[in-house]
Protein backbone atom coordinates (compact mmCIF):
# COMPACT_ATOMS: atom_id res chain seq x y z
CA UNK A 1 0.00 0.00 0.00
CA UNK A 2 1.13 3.65 -0.84
CA UNK A 3 0.45 6.67 0.83
CA UNK A 4 -1.13 7.64 -2.60
CA UNK A 5 -4.37 4.95 -1.86
CA UNK A 6 -6.90 6.19 0.39
CA UNK A 7 -9.08 3.01 0.35
CA UNK A 8 -7.45 -0.60 -0.26
CA UNK A 9 -9.60 -3.51 -0.36
CA UNK A 10 -8.05 -7.02 -0.32
CA UNK A 11 -9.33 -10.77 -0.86
CA UNK A 12 -12.73 -9.37 1.13
CA UNK A 13 -14.85 -12.30 1.99
CA UNK A 14 -18.32 -12.34 3.06
CA UNK A 15 -21.03 -14.62 3.37
CA UNK A 16 -24.30 -14.66 4.61
CA UNK A 17 -24.96 -18.20 5.91
CA UNK A 18 -24.56 -20.16 3.20
CA UNK A 19 -24.57 -17.39 0.55
CA UNK A 20 -21.80 -16.28 -0.84
CA UNK A 21 -21.99 -12.29 -0.99
CA UNK A 22 -18.33 -11.32 -1.98
CA UNK A 23 -16.10 -14.18 -3.08
CA UNK A 24 -12.35 -12.24 -2.68
CA UNK A 25 -12.58 -8.36 -4.08
CA UNK A 26 -9.83 -6.21 -4.54
CA UNK A 27 -9.58 -2.76 -4.73
CA UNK A 28 -7.87 0.03 -4.45
CA UNK A 29 -8.72 3.78 -4.90
CA UNK A 30 -6.25 6.74 -5.49
CA UNK A 31 -6.24 10.10 -2.88
CA UNK A 32 -8.43 12.36 -4.65
CA UNK A 33 -9.67 10.12 -7.46
CA UNK A 34 -13.32 8.63 -8.15
CA UNK A 35 -13.89 4.84 -8.81
CA UNK A 36 -17.11 3.37 -9.98
CA UNK A 37 -18.23 -0.11 -8.57
CA UNK A 38 -20.04 -1.14 -11.18
CA UNK A 39 -22.45 -4.19 -11.47
CA UNK A 40 -25.78 -5.43 -11.44
CA UNK A 41 -28.35 -6.10 -8.73
CA UNK A 42 -26.71 -8.58 -6.04
CA UNK A 43 -23.52 -8.05 -7.05
CA UNK A 44 -22.14 -7.07 -3.84
CA UNK A 45 -21.77 -3.77 -4.10
CA UNK A 46 -23.61 -2.42 -1.35
CA UNK A 47 -22.09 -4.93 0.93
CA UNK A 48 -18.63 -3.65 0.06
CA UNK A 49 -19.92 -0.43 0.75
CA UNK A 50 -21.18 -1.30 3.89
CA UNK A 51 -18.20 -3.30 5.06
CA UNK A 52 -15.64 -0.25 4.09
CA UNK A 53 -18.02 2.49 5.66
CA UNK A 54 -18.07 -0.19 9.08
CA UNK A 55 -21.45 -1.20 8.91
CA UNK A 56 -20.59 -4.89 8.58
CA UNK A 57 -18.88 -7.04 9.87
CA UNK A 58 -16.82 -9.01 6.93
CA UNK A 59 -14.79 -12.89 7.01
CA UNK A 60 -11.54 -12.60 5.66
CA UNK A 61 -9.66 -10.04 3.94
CA UNK A 62 -8.79 -6.84 5.06
CA UNK A 63 -9.57 -3.06 4.02
CA UNK A 64 -8.11 0.29 5.12
CA UNK A 65 -9.63 3.76 4.49
CA UNK A 66 -7.09 6.43 4.66
CA UNK A 67 -4.66 4.16 6.62
CA UNK A 68 -7.43 2.57 9.05
CA UNK A 69 -8.22 -0.41 9.49
CA UNK A 70 -11.50 -1.07 9.26
CA UNK A 71 -11.59 -3.83 11.60
CA UNK A 72 -9.45 -2.83 13.99
CA UNK A 73 -10.06 0.71 14.11
CA UNK A 74 -13.51 1.52 13.41
CA UNK A 75 -14.35 4.60 15.24
CA UNK A 76 -10.80 5.90 12.93
CA UNK A 77 -12.63 5.20 9.96
CA UNK A 78 -16.02 6.69 11.18
CA UNK A 79 -13.80 10.51 11.89
CA UNK A 80 -12.74 10.47 7.95
CA UNK A 81 -15.95 8.87 5.97
CA UNK A 82 -19.18 10.24 4.60
CA UNK A 83 -21.57 7.52 3.45
CA UNK A 84 -24.87 8.32 1.36
CA UNK A 85 -26.79 5.08 1.48
CA UNK A 86 -29.31 3.83 -1.14
CA UNK A 87 -32.31 4.78 1.09
CA UNK A 88 -31.71 8.58 2.23
CA UNK A 89 -31.13 7.73 5.93
CA UNK A 90 -32.06 11.55 7.30
CA UNK A 91 -34.45 11.94 10.22
CA UNK A 92 -38.59 12.88 8.89
CA UNK A 93 -39.71 15.02 11.58
CA UNK A 94 -36.35 17.50 11.84
CA UNK A 95 -36.21 20.47 8.90
CA UNK A 96 -33.29 20.30 6.72
CA UNK A 97 -31.21 22.67 8.70
CA UNK A 98 -31.96 20.66 11.69
CA UNK A 99 -30.64 17.45 10.48
CA UNK A 100 -27.59 19.26 9.10
CA UNK A 101 -26.84 20.23 12.92
CA UNK A 102 -27.39 17.40 14.09
CA UNK A 103 -25.34 15.30 12.41
CA UNK A 104 -22.27 18.06 12.44
CA UNK A 105 -22.34 17.95 16.06
CA UNK A 106 -22.47 13.65 16.55
CA UNK A 107 -19.08 14.23 14.05
CA UNK A 108 -17.89 16.24 16.92
CA UNK A 109 -17.99 19.57 15.68
CA UNK A 110 -18.42 22.55 17.55
CA UNK A 111 -21.78 23.94 17.58
CA UNK A 112 -20.63 26.92 15.65
CA UNK A 113 -18.70 25.34 13.54
CA UNK A 114 -21.82 22.64 12.71
CA UNK A 115 -24.43 25.90 12.01
CA UNK A 116 -21.97 27.74 9.78
CA UNK A 117 -21.33 24.70 7.55
CA UNK A 118 -24.64 23.62 7.58
CA UNK A 119 -25.68 27.28 6.14
CA UNK A 120 -22.78 26.72 3.76
CA UNK A 121 -24.14 23.32 2.53
CA UNK A 122 -27.82 24.34 2.24
CA UNK A 123 -26.51 27.24 0.18
CA UNK A 124 -24.46 24.80 -1.88
CA UNK A 125 -27.11 22.17 -2.20
CA UNK A 126 -29.92 24.65 -3.03
CA UNK A 127 -31.93 23.96 0.05
CA UNK A 128 -31.75 27.36 1.50
CA UNK A 129 -35.64 27.72 1.16
CA UNK A 130 -36.50 24.24 2.54
CA UNK A 131 -34.11 24.61 5.09
CA UNK A 132 -36.87 25.32 8.01
CA UNK A 133 -39.42 22.77 6.79
CA UNK A 134 -39.69 19.08 7.91
CA UNK A 135 -38.29 16.48 5.83
CA UNK A 136 -41.35 14.93 5.02
CA UNK A 137 -42.03 17.40 3.37
CA UNK A 138 -39.20 17.49 0.81
CA UNK A 139 -39.11 15.59 -3.05
CA UNK A 140 -37.05 12.44 -3.47
CA UNK A 141 -34.19 14.58 -5.11
CA UNK A 142 -34.57 17.44 -2.38
CA UNK A 143 -34.15 14.42 0.31
CA UNK A 144 -31.17 13.46 -1.62
CA UNK A 145 -29.19 16.52 -2.04
CA UNK A 146 -30.03 16.62 2.03
CA UNK A 147 -28.72 12.88 2.32
CA UNK A 148 -25.35 13.81 0.67
CA UNK A 149 -25.21 17.25 2.08
CA UNK A 150 -25.53 15.20 5.55
CA UNK A 151 -22.58 13.22 4.87
CA UNK A 152 -20.33 16.34 3.98
CA UNK A 153 -21.04 18.09 6.76
CA UNK A 154 -17.48 16.99 8.64
CA UNK A 155 -16.05 17.97 5.13
CA UNK A 156 -14.89 14.30 5.60
CA UNK A 157 -12.35 13.26 2.43
CA UNK A 158 -13.53 9.66 1.86
CA UNK A 159 -16.91 9.54 0.42
CA UNK A 160 -18.77 6.15 -0.04
CA UNK A 161 -22.10 6.94 -2.44
CA UNK A 162 -23.51 4.18 -2.76
CA UNK A 163 -26.36 4.19 -6.12
CA UNK A 164 -26.77 8.05 -5.25
CA UNK A 165 -29.14 8.38 -8.68
CA UNK A 166 -31.34 5.49 -8.22
CA UNK A 167 -34.80 6.64 -8.10
CA UNK A 168 -33.88 9.79 -9.14
CA UNK A 169 -35.86 12.03 -12.59
CA UNK A 170 -33.36 12.78 -14.81
CA UNK A 171 -33.23 16.14 -14.17
CA UNK A 172 -32.21 15.74 -10.40
CA UNK A 173 -29.60 13.06 -11.75
CA UNK A 174 -28.32 15.24 -14.08
CA UNK A 175 -27.86 17.93 -10.40
CA UNK A 176 -26.49 15.12 -8.82
CA UNK A 177 -24.07 14.27 -11.41
CA UNK A 178 -22.87 18.22 -10.95
CA UNK A 179 -22.96 18.41 -7.33
CA UNK A 180 -20.20 14.66 -7.30
CA UNK A 181 -18.05 16.34 -9.60
CA UNK A 182 -17.78 19.18 -7.78
CA UNK A 183 -17.12 16.84 -4.93
CA UNK A 184 -14.23 15.61 -6.92
CA UNK A 185 -12.55 18.43 -7.80
CA UNK A 186 -12.70 20.02 -4.08
CA UNK A 187 -10.35 16.94 -3.66
CA UNK A 188 -12.67 14.41 -2.02
CA UNK A 189 -11.72 10.51 -2.55
CA UNK A 190 -14.79 9.02 -3.58
CA UNK A 191 -16.39 5.51 -4.28
CA UNK A 192 -19.48 5.50 -5.88
CA UNK A 193 -21.73 2.60 -6.89
CA UNK A 194 -23.96 2.01 -9.51
CA UNK A 195 -25.50 0.32 -11.97
CA UNK A 196 -26.09 2.69 -14.45
CA UNK A 197 -22.83 2.35 -16.97
CA UNK A 198 -23.56 5.98 -17.89
CA UNK A 199 -22.90 6.90 -14.35
CA UNK A 200 -19.75 4.97 -14.25
CA UNK A 201 -18.78 6.68 -17.47
CA UNK A 202 -19.51 10.35 -16.95
CA UNK A 203 -18.51 10.28 -13.59
CA UNK A 204 -15.24 8.02 -12.69
CA UNK A 205 -11.61 7.82 -13.36
CA UNK A 206 -11.57 4.16 -12.90
CA UNK A 207 -14.10 1.57 -13.24
CA UNK A 208 -14.27 -2.17 -11.51
CA UNK A 209 -16.60 -4.23 -12.51
CA UNK A 210 -18.27 -6.75 -9.94
CA UNK A 211 -20.63 -9.40 -10.90
CA UNK A 212 -21.66 -12.26 -8.08
CA UNK A 213 -18.78 -11.41 -5.32
CA UNK A 214 -16.32 -10.91 -7.82
CA UNK A 215 -14.18 -7.87 -9.88
CA UNK A 216 -14.54 -9.24 -13.62
CA UNK A 217 -13.01 -5.99 -14.82
CA UNK A 218 -11.36 -3.22 -14.13
CA UNK A 219 -9.72 0.06 -15.98
CA UNK A 220 -11.00 3.41 -17.45
CA UNK A 221 -13.79 3.55 -19.76
CA UNK A 222 -11.48 3.82 -22.24
CA UNK A 223 -9.27 0.38 -21.59
CA UNK A 224 -12.94 -1.29 -20.62
CA UNK A 225 -14.11 -0.66 -23.76
CA UNK A 226 -10.70 -1.49 -25.93
CA UNK A 227 -11.01 -4.73 -23.88
CA UNK A 228 -13.92 -6.14 -26.22
CA UNK A 229 -12.67 -4.95 -29.57
CA UNK A 230 -12.49 -2.05 -31.31
CA UNK A 231 -15.86 -0.78 -33.01
CA UNK A 232 -18.96 -2.34 -34.17
CA UNK A 233 -21.30 -2.14 -36.96
CA UNK A 234 -24.77 -1.32 -36.44
CA UNK A 235 -26.57 -2.67 -40.09
CA UNK A 236 -30.47 -1.54 -40.51
CA UNK A 237 -32.74 -3.97 -42.68
CA UNK A 238 -35.69 -2.54 -45.35
CA UNK A 239 -37.69 -5.45 -44.25
CA UNK A 240 -38.16 -8.19 -41.71
CA UNK A 241 -37.27 -11.36 -44.24
CA UNK A 242 -33.81 -9.58 -44.70
CA UNK A 243 -33.15 -8.93 -41.17
CA UNK A 244 -33.97 -12.32 -40.39
CA UNK A 245 -31.83 -13.70 -43.31
CA UNK A 246 -29.04 -11.51 -41.85
CA UNK A 247 -28.95 -12.63 -38.63
CA UNK A 248 -28.61 -16.20 -39.88
CA UNK A 249 -25.84 -15.08 -41.56
CA UNK A 250 -24.09 -13.54 -39.59
CA UNK A 251 -24.95 -14.94 -36.28
CA UNK A 252 -21.47 -15.57 -35.03
CA UNK A 253 -20.34 -12.06 -34.85
CA UNK A 254 -23.74 -10.16 -33.84
CA UNK A 255 -23.90 -8.63 -30.08
CA UNK A 256 -27.42 -7.11 -30.14
CA UNK A 257 -30.11 -7.48 -32.50
CA UNK A 258 -33.58 -4.98 -32.50
CA UNK A 259 -36.29 -6.67 -33.80
CA UNK A 260 -38.72 -3.47 -34.22
CA UNK A 261 -36.33 -1.13 -35.43
CA UNK A 262 -34.86 -4.12 -37.80
CA UNK A 263 -31.16 -3.59 -36.91
CA UNK A 264 -28.54 -5.91 -36.35
CA UNK A 265 -25.14 -4.87 -34.66
CA UNK A 266 -21.85 -7.00 -34.98
CA UNK A 267 -18.78 -6.83 -33.35
CA UNK A 268 -14.99 -5.99 -35.53
CA UNK A 269 -11.82 -7.12 -33.87
CA UNK A 270 -10.40 -5.22 -36.99
CA UNK A 271 -12.33 -2.32 -38.83
CA UNK A 272 -11.62 -1.92 -41.68
CA UNK A 273 -11.83 -5.67 -43.28
CA UNK A 274 -14.33 -6.81 -41.55
CA UNK A 275 -16.82 -4.30 -42.57
CA UNK A 276 -15.63 -5.35 -45.95
CA UNK A 277 -16.28 -9.57 -44.67
CA UNK A 278 -19.25 -8.45 -43.61
CA UNK A 279 -20.98 -6.31 -46.55
CA UNK A 280 -19.49 -8.91 -48.84
CA UNK A 281 -21.24 -12.14 -47.17
CA UNK A 282 -24.95 -9.84 -47.02
CA UNK A 283 -23.89 -8.65 -50.99
CA UNK A 284 -23.86 -12.13 -51.96
CA UNK A 285 -26.51 -13.06 -49.95
CA UNK A 286 -28.74 -10.24 -51.92
CA UNK A 287 -29.95 -8.83 -48.49
CA UNK A 288 -30.57 -5.21 -49.24
CA UNK A 289 -29.27 -2.77 -46.29
CA UNK A 290 -30.84 0.13 -45.91
CA UNK A 291 -28.41 2.18 -43.42
CA UNK A 292 -25.19 1.36 -41.91
CA UNK A 293 -22.92 2.94 -39.18
CA UNK A 294 -19.96 2.26 -37.53
CA UNK A 295 -20.24 3.26 -33.93
CA UNK A 296 -17.60 2.75 -30.21
CA UNK A 297 -18.92 0.59 -28.06
CA UNK A 298 -20.63 1.74 -25.42
CA UNK A 299 -20.35 0.72 -22.03
CA UNK A 300 -23.55 -1.85 -22.02
CA UNK A 301 -21.39 -3.38 -24.64
CA UNK A 302 -18.59 -4.00 -22.84
CA UNK A 303 -20.61 -5.15 -19.42
CA UNK A 304 -22.72 -7.51 -22.01
CA UNK A 305 -19.49 -9.21 -22.86
CA UNK A 306 -18.02 -9.23 -19.64
CA UNK A 307 -20.94 -10.86 -17.95
CA UNK A 308 -21.58 -13.53 -21.00
CA UNK A 309 -18.08 -14.41 -21.18
CA UNK A 310 -18.17 -15.14 -17.49
CA UNK A 311 -21.37 -17.27 -18.12
CA UNK A 312 -19.85 -19.62 -21.12
CA UNK A 313 -16.70 -20.01 -18.70
CA UNK A 314 -19.09 -21.68 -16.10
CA UNK B 1 -15.47 25.23 1.49
CA UNK B 2 -14.30 28.84 3.05
CA UNK B 3 -15.17 27.74 6.53
CA UNK B 4 -11.96 26.50 8.48
CA UNK B 5 -14.29 23.57 11.10
CA UNK B 6 -13.66 23.30 14.28
CA UNK B 7 -13.75 19.94 16.03
CA UNK B 8 -14.84 19.53 19.93
CA UNK B 9 -11.82 17.54 21.69
CA UNK B 10 -13.32 16.07 24.81
CA UNK B 11 -12.90 13.18 26.78
CA UNK B 12 -14.26 9.53 25.85
CA UNK B 13 -16.93 9.70 28.72
CA UNK B 14 -17.80 13.52 28.60
CA UNK B 15 -18.74 12.54 24.68
CA UNK B 16 -21.21 9.77 25.67
CA UNK B 17 -23.27 12.31 27.49
CA UNK B 18 -22.72 15.36 25.05
CA UNK B 19 -23.81 12.52 22.15
CA UNK B 20 -26.81 11.31 24.04
CA UNK B 21 -27.55 15.30 24.72
CA UNK B 22 -28.03 15.47 21.16
CA UNK B 23 -29.76 12.51 20.42
CA UNK B 24 -32.22 13.90 23.55
CA UNK B 25 -33.01 16.59 21.98
CA UNK B 26 -34.11 14.51 18.17
CA UNK B 27 -36.22 12.39 19.95
CA UNK B 28 -37.75 15.57 22.19
CA UNK B 29 -38.41 17.42 18.96
CA UNK B 30 -39.93 14.32 17.44
CA UNK B 31 -42.58 14.13 20.72
CA UNK B 32 -43.48 17.74 20.14
CA UNK B 33 -43.94 17.43 16.47
CA UNK B 34 -45.79 14.35 16.36
CA UNK B 35 -49.10 16.22 17.41
CA UNK B 36 -51.17 12.77 17.19
CA UNK B 37 -49.31 10.74 19.52
CA UNK B 38 -48.73 13.62 22.10
CA UNK B 39 -51.96 14.49 22.40
CA UNK B 40 -53.11 10.81 22.58
CA UNK B 41 -50.60 10.67 25.83
CA UNK B 42 -52.64 13.62 27.36
CA UNK B 43 -56.06 12.42 26.12
CA UNK B 44 -55.79 9.03 26.98
CA UNK B 45 -55.26 9.23 31.37
CA UNK B 46 -58.15 11.98 31.19
CA UNK B 47 -60.47 9.45 29.42
CA UNK B 48 -59.48 6.62 31.74
CA UNK B 49 -59.32 9.06 34.72
CA UNK B 50 -63.42 10.23 33.67
CA UNK B 51 -64.54 6.66 32.66
CA UNK B 52 -63.15 4.89 35.91
CA UNK B 53 -64.15 7.29 38.22
CA UNK B 54 -67.86 7.44 36.31
CA UNK B 55 -68.26 3.51 35.86
CA UNK B 56 -66.57 2.05 38.92
CA UNK B 57 -66.69 4.16 41.83
CA UNK B 58 -70.51 3.31 42.74
CA UNK B 59 -69.43 -0.36 42.18
CA UNK B 60 -66.14 -1.27 43.55
CA UNK B 61 -65.59 -0.78 47.17
CA UNK B 62 -61.85 -0.17 48.35
CA UNK B 63 -60.44 -1.72 51.43
CA UNK B 64 -60.67 0.89 54.39
CA UNK B 65 -63.48 3.01 52.57
CA UNK B 66 -61.10 5.18 51.18
CA UNK B 67 -63.24 7.38 48.39
CA UNK B 68 -62.60 5.33 45.00
CA UNK B 69 -61.64 8.60 42.89
CA UNK B 70 -58.48 9.06 45.81
CA UNK B 71 -57.64 4.79 45.63
CA UNK B 72 -57.64 5.30 41.60
CA UNK B 73 -55.56 7.94 41.03
CA UNK B 74 -52.00 5.86 42.06
CA UNK B 75 -53.26 3.43 39.98
CA UNK B 76 -53.89 5.60 37.03
CA UNK B 77 -50.70 7.51 37.25
CA UNK B 78 -48.81 3.86 37.28
CA UNK B 79 -50.12 2.83 34.55
CA UNK B 80 -50.25 5.89 32.35
CA UNK B 81 -46.39 5.60 32.87
CA UNK B 82 -46.34 1.81 31.82
CA UNK B 83 -47.98 2.55 28.76
CA UNK B 84 -46.22 6.07 28.07
CA UNK B 85 -42.85 4.03 28.39
CA UNK B 86 -43.21 1.96 25.50
CA UNK B 87 -43.64 4.63 22.79
CA UNK B 88 -39.82 4.13 23.83
CA UNK B 89 -40.26 1.01 21.77
CA UNK B 90 -41.94 2.20 18.95
CA UNK B 91 -39.39 5.37 18.79
CA UNK B 92 -36.71 2.37 18.47
CA UNK B 93 -38.06 -0.09 16.27
CA UNK B 94 -38.85 3.13 14.17
CA UNK B 95 -34.96 4.20 14.12
CA UNK B 96 -33.96 0.29 13.43
CA UNK B 97 -36.50 0.00 10.55
CA UNK B 98 -35.06 3.04 8.62
CA UNK B 99 -31.89 4.12 7.20
CA UNK B 100 -30.79 6.39 9.74
CA UNK B 101 -29.44 3.80 12.11
CA UNK B 102 -26.89 3.30 9.45
CA UNK B 103 -26.00 7.11 9.03
CA UNK B 104 -25.88 6.93 12.62
CA UNK B 105 -23.93 3.84 13.15
CA UNK B 106 -21.07 5.83 10.13
CA UNK B 107 -20.81 8.56 12.41
CA UNK B 108 -18.10 8.73 15.21
CA UNK B 109 -20.62 8.89 17.52
CA UNK B 110 -21.11 6.89 20.81
CA UNK B 111 -23.72 3.97 19.14
CA UNK B 112 -25.98 3.75 23.06
CA UNK B 113 -26.93 7.83 22.41
CA UNK B 114 -29.33 6.63 20.13
CA UNK B 115 -31.51 4.72 23.14
CA UNK B 116 -29.99 7.48 25.34
CA UNK B 117 -32.35 9.73 23.45
CA UNK B 118 -35.66 7.69 23.34
CA UNK B 119 -35.19 6.81 27.07
CA UNK B 120 -34.91 10.21 28.72
CA UNK B 121 -36.91 11.90 26.36
CA UNK B 122 -39.49 9.63 27.23
CA UNK B 123 -38.90 10.78 30.81
CA UNK B 124 -39.63 14.40 30.18
CA UNK B 125 -42.98 13.67 28.33
CA UNK B 126 -44.34 10.85 30.91
CA UNK B 127 -43.11 13.93 33.80
CA UNK B 128 -45.44 15.93 31.78
CA UNK B 129 -48.41 13.46 30.94
CA UNK B 130 -48.11 12.37 34.68
CA UNK B 131 -48.26 16.47 35.50
CA UNK B 132 -51.79 16.71 33.74
CA UNK B 133 -53.34 13.48 35.11
CA UNK B 134 -52.84 15.02 38.99
CA UNK B 135 -54.05 18.57 37.28
CA UNK B 136 -57.40 16.35 36.28
CA UNK B 137 -57.61 14.40 39.17
CA UNK B 138 -58.04 17.37 41.20
CA UNK B 139 -60.59 19.23 39.09
CA UNK B 140 -62.59 16.27 39.71
CA UNK B 141 -62.53 15.47 43.46
CA UNK B 142 -59.05 13.83 43.49
CA UNK B 143 -57.50 15.22 47.48
CA UNK B 144 -54.12 14.09 47.98
CA UNK B 145 -52.59 13.97 51.49
CA UNK B 146 -49.07 14.08 50.73
CA UNK B 147 -46.54 16.78 52.21
CA UNK B 148 -43.56 18.23 50.53
CA UNK B 149 -41.14 15.01 51.33
CA UNK B 150 -44.09 12.51 49.65
CA UNK B 151 -44.30 14.86 46.88
CA UNK B 152 -39.99 14.04 46.69
CA UNK B 153 -40.41 11.10 46.22
CA UNK B 154 -43.49 10.21 44.26
CA UNK B 155 -40.87 12.45 41.30
CA UNK B 156 -37.84 9.90 42.56
CA UNK B 157 -40.41 7.12 42.03
CA UNK B 158 -41.87 8.17 38.35
CA UNK B 159 -38.36 8.87 37.01
CA UNK B 160 -37.29 4.92 38.56
CA UNK B 161 -40.20 3.45 37.02
CA UNK B 162 -40.32 5.52 33.85
CA UNK B 163 -36.60 4.79 33.92
CA UNK B 164 -37.29 1.09 33.99
CA UNK B 165 -40.11 0.61 31.78
CA UNK B 166 -38.64 2.82 28.94
CA UNK B 167 -35.23 0.72 29.01
CA UNK B 168 -37.58 -2.92 28.94
CA UNK B 169 -39.59 -0.99 26.16
CA UNK B 170 -36.40 -0.37 24.41
CA UNK B 171 -35.44 -4.36 24.49
CA UNK B 172 -38.84 -4.50 22.87
CA UNK B 173 -38.52 -2.13 20.00
CA UNK B 174 -34.90 -3.85 19.30
CA UNK B 175 -36.73 -7.53 19.27
CA UNK B 176 -39.51 -6.81 17.33
CA UNK B 177 -39.56 -7.01 13.63
CA UNK B 178 -41.72 -4.39 12.14
CA UNK B 179 -43.29 -0.72 13.79
CA UNK B 180 -46.75 -2.81 13.90
CA UNK B 181 -45.31 -5.66 16.27
CA UNK B 182 -44.09 -3.53 18.35
CA UNK B 183 -47.55 -1.99 18.77
CA UNK B 184 -48.73 -5.49 19.85
CA UNK B 185 -45.59 -6.60 22.07
CA UNK B 186 -46.18 -3.62 24.41
CA UNK B 187 -49.61 -4.43 24.34
CA UNK B 188 -49.70 -7.82 25.75
CA UNK B 189 -46.72 -6.80 28.22
CA UNK B 190 -47.97 -3.48 30.02
CA UNK B 191 -52.16 -4.63 30.32
CA UNK B 192 -52.39 -7.85 32.35
CA UNK B 193 -49.35 -6.36 34.26
CA UNK B 194 -51.21 -2.90 35.15
CA UNK B 195 -54.43 -4.69 34.97
CA UNK B 196 -54.06 -8.12 37.08
CA UNK B 197 -52.48 -5.40 39.93
CA UNK B 198 -53.95 -3.49 42.41
CA UNK B 199 -53.99 0.08 40.02
CA UNK B 200 -57.81 -0.34 40.08
CA UNK B 201 -59.36 -2.52 42.51
CA UNK B 202 -58.01 -4.65 45.73
CA UNK B 203 -56.22 -7.70 44.73
CA UNK B 204 -57.86 -9.64 47.75
CA UNK B 205 -61.09 -9.50 45.40
CA UNK B 206 -59.46 -11.41 42.63
CA UNK B 207 -59.63 -14.85 41.45
CA UNK B 208 -57.28 -17.40 43.62
CA UNK B 209 -55.05 -17.69 41.08
CA UNK B 210 -55.10 -14.57 39.92
CA UNK B 211 -54.73 -12.96 43.31
CA UNK B 212 -51.53 -14.77 43.95
CA UNK B 213 -50.20 -12.88 40.75
CA UNK B 214 -51.46 -9.94 41.31
CA UNK B 215 -50.39 -9.37 45.09
CA UNK B 216 -46.39 -10.53 44.26
CA UNK B 217 -45.89 -8.33 40.85
CA UNK B 218 -43.72 -5.40 40.58
CA UNK B 219 -46.87 -2.76 39.41
CA UNK B 220 -48.81 -3.76 42.47
CA UNK B 221 -45.67 -2.66 44.93
CA UNK B 222 -45.11 0.52 43.29
CA UNK B 223 -49.00 1.40 43.16
CA UNK B 224 -49.11 0.60 46.63
CA UNK B 225 -46.25 2.62 47.61
CA UNK B 226 -47.69 5.45 45.38
CA UNK B 227 -51.39 5.29 46.91
CA UNK B 228 -49.38 5.29 50.39
CA UNK B 229 -47.26 8.23 49.68
CA UNK B 230 -50.07 10.43 47.66
CA UNK B 231 -53.23 9.33 50.11
CA UNK B 232 -51.82 8.06 53.31
CA UNK B 233 -52.70 4.63 52.69
CA UNK B 234 -50.31 1.53 54.90
CA UNK B 235 -47.01 1.56 53.33
CA UNK B 236 -45.65 -1.97 54.48
CA UNK B 237 -42.67 -3.01 52.54
CA UNK B 238 -44.41 -1.60 48.81
CA UNK B 239 -42.10 1.17 48.52
CA UNK B 240 -39.03 -0.84 49.18
CA UNK B 241 -40.15 -3.67 47.13
CA UNK B 242 -41.17 -1.37 44.28
CA UNK B 243 -37.25 0.16 44.54
CA UNK B 244 -35.68 -3.26 44.49
CA UNK B 245 -37.40 -4.17 41.56
CA UNK B 246 -36.96 -1.02 39.76
CA UNK B 247 -33.52 -1.31 40.42
CA UNK B 248 -33.03 -4.28 39.27
CA UNK B 249 -35.11 -4.54 36.11
CA UNK B 250 -32.80 -1.23 35.13
CA UNK B 251 -29.78 -3.24 35.83
CA UNK B 252 -30.34 -5.92 34.20
CA UNK B 253 -32.33 -4.28 30.89
CA UNK B 254 -29.55 -1.31 30.21
CA UNK B 255 -27.00 -4.29 29.08
CA UNK B 256 -29.37 -6.28 27.75
CA UNK B 257 -30.86 -3.58 25.14
CA UNK B 258 -26.80 -2.32 24.23
CA UNK B 259 -26.08 -5.99 23.73
CA UNK B 260 -29.03 -6.33 21.10
CA UNK B 261 -28.26 -3.06 19.94
CA UNK B 262 -25.18 -3.70 18.57
CA UNK B 263 -26.27 -7.25 17.36
CA UNK B 264 -29.21 -5.95 15.62
CA UNK B 265 -26.92 -3.06 13.78
CA UNK B 266 -24.11 -5.55 12.47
Amino acid sequence: MSLADSIVVSKLKKSYGKTVVLRGIDLTVKRGSMVALLGPNGAGKTTTVRILSTLLKFDAGSVTVNGHDVAKDPDGVRQVIGLTGQSAAVDELLTGRENLVMMGRLYRLTKASAKERAEELLRQFDLVDAADRPLKTYSGGMRRRLDLAVSLIATPPVIFLDEPTTGLDPRSRLAMWDIIRQLKNDGATILLTTQYLEEADQLADRIVVIDEGRVIAEGTARELKAKIGNDRLELTFTNKKAFEAAKRELHTTIIATDEEELTVVTLLKNTDNDVRAVLDRLHAAKLKIESMAVTKPTLDDVFMSLTDKKQEGK
Amino acid sequence: MAAKLEFTNRPRIVQVFSDSLVMIRRSSTHILRNTDQLLGTFFQPIMFLVLFTAVYSGAIKTSGGVDYTNYLMAGLIVQTLAFGSTTTALAVANDMQKGIIDRFRSLPMNNLAVLNGHVISDLLRNGLSAIVLILAGLVIGFRPDANFLDWLLLVGLTILLTLAFSWLSAILGLIAKSVEGVQWLTFVFVFPLTFASSAFVDPTTMTSWLRGFAENQPITHIVDAYRSLLIGTPMGDSALLAVIWLTVIIVVSIPVASWLFARRTT
